[in-house]
């Protein structure tokens, strides 16, 4: 391959490229923190090096905070993520499909959805308290309007003729309900939680910012508050791996639940 | 008595902003059992409408269509249908997208089977009956969507455009394919085109459309022998009815543009 071909936009480059690019680039990333840090350009109050990050993930691990702090993170997300999904979904199809649910849910899911739930962490606070409860809220109503909305589009997309056909060949609105439109919806239903799984891990976070006292951005916030910037930096990077986890894992899911989306 | 008798159908409908529109005007046919019936016209001329109340997708706003002298008031499966967009179910295997409509109506799994082998073999799709339709061709998935069809038996196949979406090399190849199989099966077909060759080709009977409001211009009837192939396409007797229906579609193409 010429030096040119490298690039023209949307063309392929061999794998070893890519992975040596990939690399690459990681590596060149730690080595600026490695530079910065331990040459001493930075602060280690504000720039911990990888080592302290390091020693600071063992220490967190030996004494359980870590693993505490990211068991609870982890159970008010999925309690909140699951809770709205349950309900999502299901409304989601009927939004997109039926005229009688869109006129009903639509022009309320518009307002709320354009709300920050930031917004609403001290009317939560107020309500519920700075409990599990509170985490579990803020999830819950920061990824359900937005799922309602990703999944009403997603059913609205399923081709009419795909509705049509069905019925000629000899399906009742029902049987073209549960064997066609809910089946045709599942791809990009999958493609919604996957992505809004995402967006709840920012509003844990923010939510545990605010006020809490256990789950991972309490970790980071406590952290702060005693200067140790190696802790902080560990937090942050739990919260990047178990996202990275959580992705893999739905691409996973995808591929074992739906094979008929994957290229054969 | 005709196998399906379109009396006097017309269909007007008010668009969300404009005027009311007569999309098909006093539109009257009869399509003999055994016939492979082509409707012809230019695009917005109203022939999928038209097909689409016959299979009872839609309703006329007056006049009657009967099949077998059983009025149509809504889809189902004696007239199957096939359309030019790809409608196979993405999460299902060719056998399964054919095995689909004989499940609905409680064939047992072996009998469904043995259905599905034969009109999977029949359009010559042997070996693909694990295969998603994601892994096929276009003109495969085509030929998937006529073996859905054919297999809950219809009393007549509804065909809309169904090869408009393939290069022209794929088309002519499912065109003798879908001749070979109705010289077998000898089912009704009402075929719906923009493609003037194709009417010819496959047609006993051609029904020119008009377009805004449609009605049917002219009904040709193509006494060309058959079996028919596409090496007809350079005949004379072939050249001589594409002229004169060529002529008649081109009027209404000039007159819609006016």
């Amino acid at each position: 391959m010429s030096f040119d071909a490298y690039f023209a936009p949307k063309k392929e480059i061999p794998r070893r490229a890519y992975l040596t690019v990939s690399v690459a680039v990681a590596l060149l990333v730690l080595a600026v923190w490695c530079v910065l840090s331990y040459g001493g350009l930075v602060r280690e109050d504000f720039l911990p090096t990888p080592i302290a990050v390091i020693q600071a993930g063992i220490d967190g691990v030996s004494d359980g905070s870590l693993f505490r702090d990211t068991g609870i993170s982890l159970y008010e997300i999925m309690s909140g993520f699951i809770l709205a999904s349950i309900f999502a979904v299901p409304l989601g199809i009927l939004m997109g499909s039926f005229k009688i649910a869109e006129a009903a849910l639509e022009p309320i899911t518009n307002f709320v959805r354009y709300l920050p739930v930031s917004a609403l962490i001290p009317l939560l606070i107020l309500w519920i308290g700075i409990g599990m409860a509170e985490k579990v809220a803020v999830i819950f109503i920061g990824t359900f309007f937005q799922q309602l909305i990703l999944i009403a589009d997603v059913s609205r997309g399923v081709s009419h003729d795909l509705l049509d056909v069905s019925y000629t060949l000899g399906a009742s609105r029902r049987q073209v309900i549960r064997r066609v439109l809910i089946p045709a919806t599942m791809p990009g239903v999958m493609d919604a939680l996957r992505v809004t799984l995402g967006w709840a891990w920012t509003y844990l976070v923010v939510a545990e910012l605010v006020a809490a006292n256990k789950g991972l951005g309490y970790f980071i916030l406590n952290s702060m508050r005693g200067l140790f910037t190696d802790r902080i930096f560990l937090g942050i990077a739990v919260i990047g791996l178990l996202g990275l986890i959580s992705d893999q894992l739905f691409k996973f899911l995808r591929a074992r639940l739906l094979p008929w989306t994957v290229q054969g | 008595m005709a196998k399906l008798e379109i009396n006097n159908v017309n269909l007007r409908f008010t668009p969300k902003r404009g005027n009311p529109v007569t999309a098909l005007d006093g539109i009257s046919l009869n399509v003999e059992e055994n016939e492979f019936a082509v409707i012809v016209g230019p695009s917005g001329c109203g022939k999928s409408s038209l097909l689409r109340l016959v299979a009872g997708l839609n309703r006329q706003t007056s006049g009657s269509i009967t099949l077998d002298g059983k009025a149509v008031t809504r889809p189902g499966k004696d007239r199957g249908m096939v359309f030019q967009s790809y409608t196979l179910y993405p999460w299902l295997t060719v056998q399964q997208n054919v095995e689909f409509g004989p499940e609905l109506a409680g064939v047992s799994a072996t009998e469904r089977a043995a259905i599905a082998k034969r009109f999977i073999a029949q359009v010559g799709l042997e070996g693909f009956e694990k295969a998603y339709p994601k892994q096929l061709s276009g003109g495969m998935m085509q030929r998937v969507a006529l073996a859905r069809a054919l297999a809950n038996d219809p009393e007549i196949l509804l065909m809309d455009e169904p090869f408009g979406a393939l290069d022209s090399q794929t088309r002519s190849l499912m065109q003798e394919l879908l001749l070979d199989i109705w010289q077998q099966s000898q089912k009704t077909v009402l075929f719906i085109t923009h493609d003037i060759d194709e009417a010819i080709l496959l047609g006993d009977r051609v029904y020119v459309m008009t377009a805004r409001p449609g009605r049917i211009k002219e009904m040709i009837e193509i006494k060309i022998p058959r079996p028919r192939s596409v090496d007809l396409l350079t005949s004379p007797d072939f050249i001589a009815l594409k002229r004169r229906i060529m002529g008649l579609i081109h009027d209404e193409a000039v007159r819609a543009i006016a």
